[in-house]
């Protein structure tokens, strides 16, 4: 059965409201908050460490992104944790507040489907998110021109921007496993409960726990335990279950984009070093290739929580 | 004679929602269980009855927001279910216990939804300004809906429909939680949109109201229509006739005389010059004549109309239900 008319019917006009309110929120401005000051943070005493080697590094730039002055971990690192916050906390009501206010029916009345609501609430919060990010990029390019005094080579420039865009989607798992959340539970402090909840498991308690199940299922030898080496077996389940974080997707892809000398994200086998110089960069357009596994990782992702959470709006009740 | 007409007038005027064997089934339990009906345009229809018999199940199916199990509903002859957009735009819905985004104020509520509408920018404005002073909210059109009164929320979603320009106005219990004078208002603003020739359906458990307002209703009993028709038409079916009247009088015979008036039923002697006539039409001209007739005096002559609440009160009463369900 064919629908009549545009399912996007009405998307502009959600978006454009949405983001308004988004942007107008005191929520995001917490938000933002903090994560420009946690970044500034770390920028500080990365630009601190830079200066003192003086600039010998052709990727100075990327190094502000990447380099971590105990006990500060990296900007990126940082940011592969605040990430998810900012989008649970943009998505965790999108829906159930709209049923508790009850908004739904009424709007639901007007000459739109389900999906224009759905689909232009997830995407002004993504571009709130990817507003925020763009702007925390160019202060890390201005801090880095006023500070190192060395202008951005073109290539960092790109790999920069990479980064954005892989930041933007990593941003896009959390925001659609939130709004799904925020469909499944009536109850907006539920739902952030929930989503807060994996977010933790996935970025405290995973990281730990990925390597004791790996060990469970393919113990190590204890050969390589006496040549004081990781059985690849156990290391490559290690690796495998821990890319079941987007968490983990993100910090890999931005690895192989923000330090060009990253050469392989598994574990290295010697015919992947064949002819390699070791440390020396990649070409930009390969460790692009490096980090798209991982980036399709985080839109596939996106696209089947984001799917999810659009079947079951589409059979929900609009009555509260 | 007169029904006849009628009848044939009502058919000759098109419907402008019809529903044939509309029912509704959450898993086994039907909750609308197979009506039909249809609503002429220009009319005041209301839907009655208790808690959880189906009314909202109805309405939410005729705009296409909650599945049709089997049976079909179609509204200004297009199917909510295949052609929601067509639908949505022509009907303005008024959900029970409407809300509104608080931050926002009453003009950018509005303008939300006028854009959805797909109105363009210059006709929003107009649209808007015209609806608020029509529904008294003029004076309090940028304040922001968080510190709106149950009334003024109601008038809002109201002046939501006027915008719209709607054709058919649904509204749920537009009236429940307003004190009487904000009923009267709000009845008050449904005469007019009556009066422009919109259509109304509404739902409501205020009889009073739903009599003054309604050219017909449909009472609802677990799911079913049991009841439909204008009041009047009711009221014989129901308690046997429609209207009382009252006589006080002097003179001889006058109750003989009363009891052979076309039209009525019986006549109590309440006291030597009280009499009550139960008629199926207002026989007050009659009445007065026959006390004349006699060389009576006549003091006073009443009429009681038929009320929706006795048609209500005896119909449950006499067939009472098995369980009465309770909404969710
Ligand atoms: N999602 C649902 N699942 C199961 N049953 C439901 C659901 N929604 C409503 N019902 C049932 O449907 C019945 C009819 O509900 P409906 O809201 O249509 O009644 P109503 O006539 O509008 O009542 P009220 O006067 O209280 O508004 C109720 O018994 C209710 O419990
Ligand atoms: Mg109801």
């Amino acid at each position: 059965m064919r629908r009549e008319g545009s399912p996007f019917q009405g998307l502009s006009t959600v978006f454009v409201k949405e983001l308004a309110d988004h942007i107008s929120s005191v929520r995001m401005l917490m938000l933002e908050l903090l994560i420009v000051f946690t970044a500034l943070a770390a920028l500080y005493e990365a630009i601190n460490s830079l200066r003192q080697n003086t600039a010998e590094d052709p990727f100075l730039l990327l190094r502000l992104f990447t380099i971590d002055q105990a006990p500060l971990p990296s900007f990126v690192a940082i940011l592969g944790f605040l990430i998810p916050l900012m989008a649970i906390g943009l998505g965790f009501d999108a829906v159930n507040s709209e049923h508790n206010r009850r908004t739904l029916s009424r709007i639901l009345a007007q000459p739109i489907y389900r999906d224009a609501l759905l689909m232009g609430k997830f995407l002004a919060a993504l571009a709130t998110i990817g507003i925020s990010l763009a702007a925390l990029w160019l202060l890390v390019i201005g801090l880095g021109l006023i500070f190192l005094g060395v202008p951005p080579g073109g290539e960092e420039i790109a790999r920069s921007l990479v980064f954005l865009v892989v930041a933007i989607f990593y941003a896009g798992v959390w925001l659609s496993l939130a709004m799904l959340l925020s469909i499944v539970f009536r109850s907006p402090a539920t739902a952030a409960l929930v989503s807060l909840g994996v977010w933790l498991f996935l970025s405290v308690l995973w990281p730990m726990l990925a390597p004791a199940i790996a060990q469970a299922v393919a113990p190590s030898d204890p050969r390589y335990a006496l040549l004081g080496l990781n059985d690849p077996a156990t290391a490559i389940w290690t690796q495998e279950l821990l890319r079941l974080s987007p968490n983990d997707l993100f910090g890999e892809a931005m690895l192989a984009v923000l330090s060009p000398s990253t050469r392989t994200l598994g574990p290295v086998f010697l015919d992947q070093l064949h002819g390699a110089v070791m440390g020396a960069p990649l070409p930009f357009g390969e460790s692009v290739m490096i980090a798209w596994p991982q980036t399709v990782g985080l839109v596939a992702g996106t696209i089947v929580l984001f799917a999810s959470g659009y079947v079951l709006f589409q059979r929900q009740e609009v009555r509260a | 004679m007169s029904d006849q007409q009628n009848d044939a007038r009502r058919t000759a005027r098109d419907h402008v929602i019809t529903a044939r064997g509309l029912t509704r089934r959450y898993d086994k339990t039907v909750v609308v269980d197979s009506i039909d009906f249809d609503i002429a345009r220009g009319e005041v229809f209301g839907l009655l009855g208790p808690n959880g018999a189906g009314k909202t199940t109805t309405i939410l199916m005729m705009l296409g927001l909650t599945e049709i199990s089997s049976g079909e509903v179609s509204v200004l002859s297009f199917n909510p279910a295949r052609e929601p957009l067509k639908v949505k735009r022509r009907v303005g819905y008024l959900p029970d216990s409407v809300g509104f985004y608080d931050q926002l104020t009453a003009t950018e509520n509005l303008a939300y939804t006028a854009k959805l509408m797909g109105l363009p920018r210059a006709e929003r404005v107009r649209r808007i300004e015209a609806a608020l002073v029509r529904v008294g909210l003029a004076d309090v059109a940028s304040r922001r809906v968080a510190t709106f009164s149950r009334g003024m929320r109601q008038r809002l979603g109201l002046a939501e429909i006027i915008v719209k320009r709607a054709e058919i106005a649904i509204l749920d219990e537009p009236t429940s939680g307003l004190d009487p004078q904000a009923t009267q208002e709000f009845l008050g603003l449904i005469g007019e949109l009556k009066s422009e020739g919109i259509t109304v359906l509404l739902s409501s458990h205020m009889l009073d109201q739903v009599q003054r307002i309604c050219d017909r209703v449909a009472l609802f009993q677990a799911g079913r229509i049991v009841l439909m028709g204008a009041v009047p038409e009711l009221a014989v079916k129901v308690l046997g006739a429609g209207f009382v009247v009252e006589v006080e009088a002097e003179g001889l015979g006058i109750a003989r005389r009363l009891a052979m008036i076309p039209g009525v039923t019986q006549v109590e002697t309440l006291a030597a010059d009280r009499f009550r006539m139960t008629a199926e039409r207002d026989v007050r001209p009659d009445a007065a004549r026959a006390v004349v007739a006699v060389d009576g005096s006549l003091r006073r002559l009443s009429v009681d109309e038929p009320s929706l609440e006795a048609i209500y009160a005896r119909y449950f009463q006499v067939q009472p239900t098995g369980d009465v369900r309770h909404a969710a």
